[in-house]
């Protein structure tokens, strides 16, 4: 056997707190290593070439390449040594940059580390086999999860290239959070009015499924292989006979339902239909305030509608599809307003959030287009925005900054302007954060031509006085204290995971951050892949995002989904389980705790009962491996041997 | 093993690939500086460890052993981590039968995102065997 080992200094990165000469030296003396050198960059294209080189040149049959992180670049090297003629499973990256250079102060004690990763990385590449992968057919058809503006971009994306998609949306109607604004920054355009035929493209397009109010009830499958199973909420009214009327809505008796489109910025009926524009423009009844439901008696909405649609028994569905993709783009929630109690969040009707303000502002929100006061419904002439309500602020636990904040509250300022010309605007900003493209020109109209003031500080304190609300905060440009009554303060509450993010990752395991936004592959180079192949991420589910941003992602998911459904064929990780059927006694442990029910039973011709792996559900957990008792079935390339053997060189003297 | 003498000590961890080997990377692109004394093993999955690895390494030489997934409920392969879970309590409370102080070994859950919850995790299971000194006598 003969090992290379090439050390890379990656510039400064590693040799800056690593003597990377030293140890390629001490490499040179491990057993079985044949040829060992440091390079400057060994993921360049010399550098690579270095490898194929010696490959050549020493005969060498194993490679070590101590550099950066393995999940940075195994890939990399992998297909290095393929062109040299090695298989690409004789390759071992030992991580000293991540895991050395990048964490440790001191070079002698560094160095030492950084040697006996090699050590590990050089007896485990020793007891490497050689694996190839296989083939396997993948279902062309992609679930999209989240019907608002980056789910139906990704989907018309996948829908115009010839895939057939299934878009599962958890409220009545698609359009999201895009659907509910009245005006888009730094345009002012209206929103439904670009939104709306989008809306329609997606419940007009021949190859996309909808399912709406509906939600993902379980996922099962690896990539070109998923089932899904999709539960189908009962909206109590039968969508193949509703036609959108609204006439049940205009009689329900019951006039205090909570309006989860609305924010709750007013009361609904308890069947209605969430905005004319709504796709499928249908009926929902809302069980929590329906008196067919409460009281057990009404049935107004049954006697009056013309097509007899309504149903009360209607009960919850569940449906299984096949898909081969998932895109995820399950948007953002709101911080609850009640969680900023200085800000008198839901104790004074006249303190909203932004998205309530900007139902008021719509033409079908609740006041028709009219800004008024939820107290005593006058219209407001001193209007106060607080910016990062509840954003950047550790005590509540959000550090971040909610990205758009800032510019719709510019946009509301303007557009109160225009609906109320004798108003005047404050906005208390930590810093006016506007990078787009004409954005910062935006944030400037706001000021100069609609004459909204701004104040650089912190709210401290918002309480009633007779009608006003006063609003006392810091000025810290002028460095004092001001107090500014006002008719409605509209707050610019902190963007958030949306509700249940957490247990959607769960079904696609994928990972999610301490605030529950998705994890993406890479920050930088992979933003809409996961780590789990398959499962492409768009839009605010990732992370708090405008528009342009998500349709951005919407499409770039599109693309990826399209890239892998290029080829008919997908190759498998060959580093799954595999049965040694000689020692396999039977006894089917493994078979019990796969998480994936890769591992059959299976009677050889002797009539002897082993386990069997169905290679392409095996996803390569290793889970069977530490439970085997008798080690016949084993992880390739992660081997009770291969990894006892870093265990022992590590321990042993 | 050649751990500079007097310095450090011999720590193995088995990481993650998904989470918790992410979770020490990121720790790393984002310098958290740790103590040195940590050689990390990777393994698929949490589950993926055998018992018998983490008591092979500390009755051979190691002077502790960390474990590390992905926190539970989000394990990559749906519920290895639960099978890991099990086995390395049960392992804990069997290490004092070995005649082995069950403080030289923990298991822990730190994900992708946690570089900071890494280099806390690292420097606090460092101090901890510190203060309990080497395990084998020299």
């Amino acid at each position: 056997m003969r090992v290379g080992v090439f050390i890379c200094h990656c510039g400064s990165n590693i040799a800056g707190t690593v003597d990377v000469a030293k140890v390629a030296e001490e490499a040179r003396k491990m057993p079985g290593v044949a040829y060992a050198t440091a390079y400057m960059y060994t993921c360049s294209e010399p550098g690579q070439k270095e490898i194929t080189d010696a490959i050549e040149r020493d005969k060498l049959d194993r490679i070590v390449v101590a550099a950066c992180s393995p999940r940075m670049h195994e890939n990399t090297f992998r297909r290095t040594i393929m062109k040299a003629g090695l298989n690409r499973y004789f390759f071992e990256q030992a991580n000293i940059r991540e895991h050395v250079s990048w964490i440790g102060l001191d070079k002698e004690l560094n160095t030492n580390k950084a040697i006996e990763e090699v050590r590990m990385a050089v007896e485990k590449v020793k007891k490497n086999k050689p694996l190839f992968s296989s083939s396997f057919k993948i279902n062309k058809r992609v679930l999209v999860i989240g019907g608002g503006v980056a789910g139906m971009q990704a989907a018309l994306d996948c829908a115009d290239g010839g895939l057939e998609v299934v878009m599962v949306e958890k409220s009545p109607s698609i359009g999201g959070m895009m659907a509910r604004l009245d005006k888009t920054f730094p345009t002012v355009d209206c929103s439904i009015c670009i939104l709306g035929p989008k809306m329609v493209d997606v419940a007009q397009h021949d190859l996309i499924k909808l399912y709406a109010y509906s939600e993902i009830a379980e996922i099962k499958g690896y990539v070109g292989n998923y089932t899904v199973k999709i539960k189908k909420k009962p909206s109590y009214v039968d969508w193949t006979k509703c036609t959108g009327c609204g006439l049940c809505m205009e009689k329900c008796p019951t006039k205090n339902a909570y309006d989860h489109f609305n924010f709750g910025a007013a009361p609904t009926r308890a069947i209605n239909i969430p905005f004319p524009q709504a796709i499928p423009k249908k009926a929902t009844i809302d069980p929590n305030y329906c008196r067919q439901f409460v009281k057990g008696k009404c049935g107004v909405c049954a006697k009056v509608c013309p097509t007899g649609a309504i149903n009360y028994e209607m009960q919850e569905e569940f449906i299984t599809e096949e898909v081969g993709a998932i895109i995820t783009a399950t948007g953002y929630g709101l911080m609850d307003i009640e969680r900023l109690t200085e800000y008198g969040g839901g104790r004074y009707p006249d303190v909203i959030t932004g998205i309530q303000y900007e139902r008021f502002l719509n033409a079908s929100g609740p006041t028709s287009g009219h800004i008024i006061r939820p107290s005593d419904h006058e219209e407001p002439k001193t209007i106060v925005f607080v910016a990062c309500a509840g954003s950047r602020d550790k005590s509540l636990g959000v550090p971040y900054c909610s990205n758009f904040c800032c510019m719709y509250i510019a946009k509301q300022a303007i557009l109160t302007k225009d609906h109320i010309p004798d108003s005047q605007s404050y906005v208390f900003y930590m810093d006016v954060r506007s990078p787009g493209k004409g954005y910062d020109e935006f944030t400037r109209r706001a000021q100069e031509e609609y004459g909204a003031k701004y104040i650089r500080g912190r709210v401290s304190r918002i309480y009633p006085k007779g009608k006003k609300m006063v609003v006392r905060g810091a000025d810290t440009l002028l460095g004092t204290q001001v107090e500014i009554e006002a008719d409605l303060v509209v707050l610019g509450t902190a963007v958030v995971s949306a509700p249940g993010a957490a247990q959607m990752a769960e079904k696609l395991h994928i990972s999610y951050d301490t605030f529950g936004f998705y994890v993406e592959s890479h920050p930088k180079l992979r933003p809409v892949e996961t780590n789990t192949s398959g499962v492409y991420l768009a839009g605010a589910c990732q992370g708090p995002k405008d528009i342009p941003a998500s349709v951005g992602q919407g499409s770039a998911a599109a693309a990826k989904v399209l890239s892998l459904f290029s080829k008919d064929m997908l190759e498998s990780d060959p580093a799954i389980a595999n049965v040694n059927i000689n020692t396999c006694v039977g006894c089917f442990k493994c078979l019990k705790t796969c998480p994936f029910q890769a591992i059959v039973e299976d009677t050889l011709r002797s009539g002897k009962k082993v386990a069997k792996v169905i290679e392409t559900v095996c996803a390569g957990c290793g889970v069977c491996t530490s439970t085997c008792p008798c080690g016949a079935i084993q992880l390739q390339h992660f081997t009770d041997n291969q990894l006892l053997a870093e265990v022992n060189v590590l321990c042993q003297k | 093993m050649s751990e500079v003498a007097g310095k450090e000590l011999r720590i193995v961890g088995f990481l993650c690939n998904w989470c918790s080997y992410g979770g020490a990377d990121t720790a790393g692109v984002g310098r958290f500086k740790q103590p040195t004394d940590l050689r990390i093993i990777r393994v698929p999955c949490s589950g993926r460890v055998d018992p018998m690895f983490v008591v092979r390494a500390l009755i051979t030489g190691a002077d502790g052993v960390l474990v590390s997934g992905c926190h539970p409920r989000d394990c990559h392969y749906s519920d290895g981590n639960f099978y890991a879970r099990r086995r390395l309590e049960m392992l804990k409370r069997l290490l004092p039968f070995l005649g082995i102080d069950d403080k030289r070994f923990h298991y822990t859950w730190v994900s992708a995102s946690e570089g900071a919850r890494w280099q806390q995790v690292v420097t606090d299971f460092t101090t901890r065997l510190h203060a309990l000194g080497p395990m084998h006598k020299k």
